[in-house]
């Protein structure tokens, strides 16, 4: 059997969360510098332009790109072969509180939906868990602000509403949004699944590479199609015009039930941060 | 051009200005968002003194992240204003007469907006870094309590806003 370490844990979450608030990925930025170059809106070429020169001032003064730091999102794909002698939750917790507490970053999350009182270090975290076959643990985080969450959406559809029925709703959904999500925008759409399935499609499906298409020859034409449609609706950067609404679309899609046809949008703004890390499992010796 | 403005900005420059138009604002603005919002619409609805005197201000909508030891300020873009929605007539009612957000507003704050002839300013969102070198002071003044949703009192230099909402309801959003 194999196992990671708790400090190891803690650590790689906690540097991963630091990391992402003030670095921004190298793809994302040369998304930004040929979006720019391409953009002919007048206003919507200069915010792109200062959302590049943002993730400098960033990364060289050590400012975070956004002052919403989010939610702690945390998918985690877990080795078969590894186990943990530890609460692994609270080790993650643990992580995410130094990266918030060290990091200077915001912390925005409140104990209860109505008594809004502040838990001062940004957990709990919001954790999936999924088995890999092997002894890794690949962690994949992203501060998720508020602002795009917020206008994300779900709805059941009738089968027989079909493509066309995703693609409006898509439009609708980035249409209602408008600058309030902060385009441009990276758009998950999960299909697919039932109610609660299709909203963690929606969210993985914004935590894949910036510049992978779907495997799937049906998701891959959707994403095509979408991007070109959502990019016809002149939101433009922050929403006042232009050709840069969304830098990318990505459709994750999964089996369903007979009846329904379940769309999920979930919406990332500009200040797109994630990370991925792979941890090894280290060999510990079994005594049975 | 962009246009300059110093705080406080009086009643005839406030009405020169027009949706569309760029703005550097140097002066004194203060920071609100939901939480704080809330607490200064409950104490005018109380009748009690609010931690400063609205009248005649500038409210951002900013929840910056903290400081390091040698920074004024964190990260401090500006937050969605829809939220706000609800509370901004009744501070507009009591004398603020500019507010800085992001994304659009409703129509019955357009409504207020122009009764009391206020201004509605955006900042590009997601420009934290960026908007933070203009902030040269940042006090902490009122509600700790609300932590990242306090009431700061910043001093800015050529902080850069757009005119969104104009004193005559004049919009740049379709």
């Amino acid at each position: 059997m194999y196992t990671v370490e708790r400090n190891e844990i803690i650590n790689t979450i906690k540097d991963m969360f630091i990391d992402s608030a003030y670095n921004l990925n190298n793809k994302l930025v040369n998304k930004f510098e040929r979006a720019e170059k391409l953009e002919t809106n007048k206003l919507g070429k200069s915010i792109l332009r200062k959302i590049i020169e943002n993730q400098v001032i960033a990364k060289t003064e050590n400012i975070p790109l956004c002052q919403d730091t989010g939610v702690a999102v945390i998918f985690l794909e877990i080795g078969r072969q590894l186990i943990f002698s530890y609460d692994l939750e609270k080790a993650i917790n643990t992580g995410v509180r130094k990266a918030y507490m060290d990091g200077y970053l915001r912390k925005s999350i409140v104990q209860h939906p109505l008594n809004r009182i502040n838990t001062l270090d940004n957990t709990p975290a919001i954790i999936h868990y999924n088995y890999i076959p092997g002894k890794n643990l690949n962690i994949h985080i992203a501060p998720k602000g508020g602002g795009s969450e917020n206008m994300s959406r779900l709805k059941m559809l009738s089968p027989s509403e079909g493509e066309e029925g995703i693609i409006n709703f898509v439009l609708e959904t980035i249409k209602l949004a408008g600058g309030k999500a902060c385009p441009p925008l990276i758009v998950g759409v999960g299909i697919g699944g039932n109610f609660e399935k299709v909203a963690l499609l929606a969210k993985q499906a914004i935590f894949r590479k910036i510049n992978d298409s779907s495997k799937s020859l049906i998701d891959r034409n959707l994403e095509e199609k979408l991007l070109k449609k959502i990019n016809q609706l002149d939101i433009g950067p922050m929403g006042l015009g232009g050709l840069t609404t969304a830098l990318a679309v990505k459709v994750n899609s999964y089996p369903c039930h007979i009846a329904s046809l379940p769309v999920a949008v979930n919406l990332q703004c500009h200040s797109a941060r994630k990370k991925e890390v792979t941890l090894v499992g280290k060999k510990i010796n079994n005594s049975n | 051009m962009e246009k300059k403005l110093t705080t406080p900005i009086n009643d005839s420059t406030r009405e020169t200005l027009i949706a569309g138009q760029e703005v550097l604002i140097s002066g004194y603005i203060y920071t609100a968002r939901d939480a704080a919002h809330k607490l200064l619409v409950d104490a005018i609805n109380k009748k009690e003194k609010t931690p400063f005197d609205i009248k005649d201000q500038i409210v951002y909508y900013v929840g910056p992240t903290p400081a390091r030891p040698n920074q004024v300020i964190g990260a401090c873009g500006p937050t969605s204003s829809y939220r706000m929605d609800k509370f901004s007539p009744t501070l507009m009612e009591n004398g603020l007469k500019i507010m800085i957000g992001k994304g659009p507003r409703s129509d019955a704050f357009t409504k207020s907006l122009v009764e009391n002839e206020a201004v509605y300013l955006i900042a590009i969102g997601g420009l934290g870094a960026k908007l933070s070198k203009t902030v040269i002071e940042n006090t902490k003044i009122a509600y700790n309590h609300l932590e990242s949703e306090a009431i700061h009192r910043l001093k800015v230099i050529n902080f850069p806003a757009i005119v969104a909402i104009d004193s005559k309801g004049n919009s740049i959003f379709k």
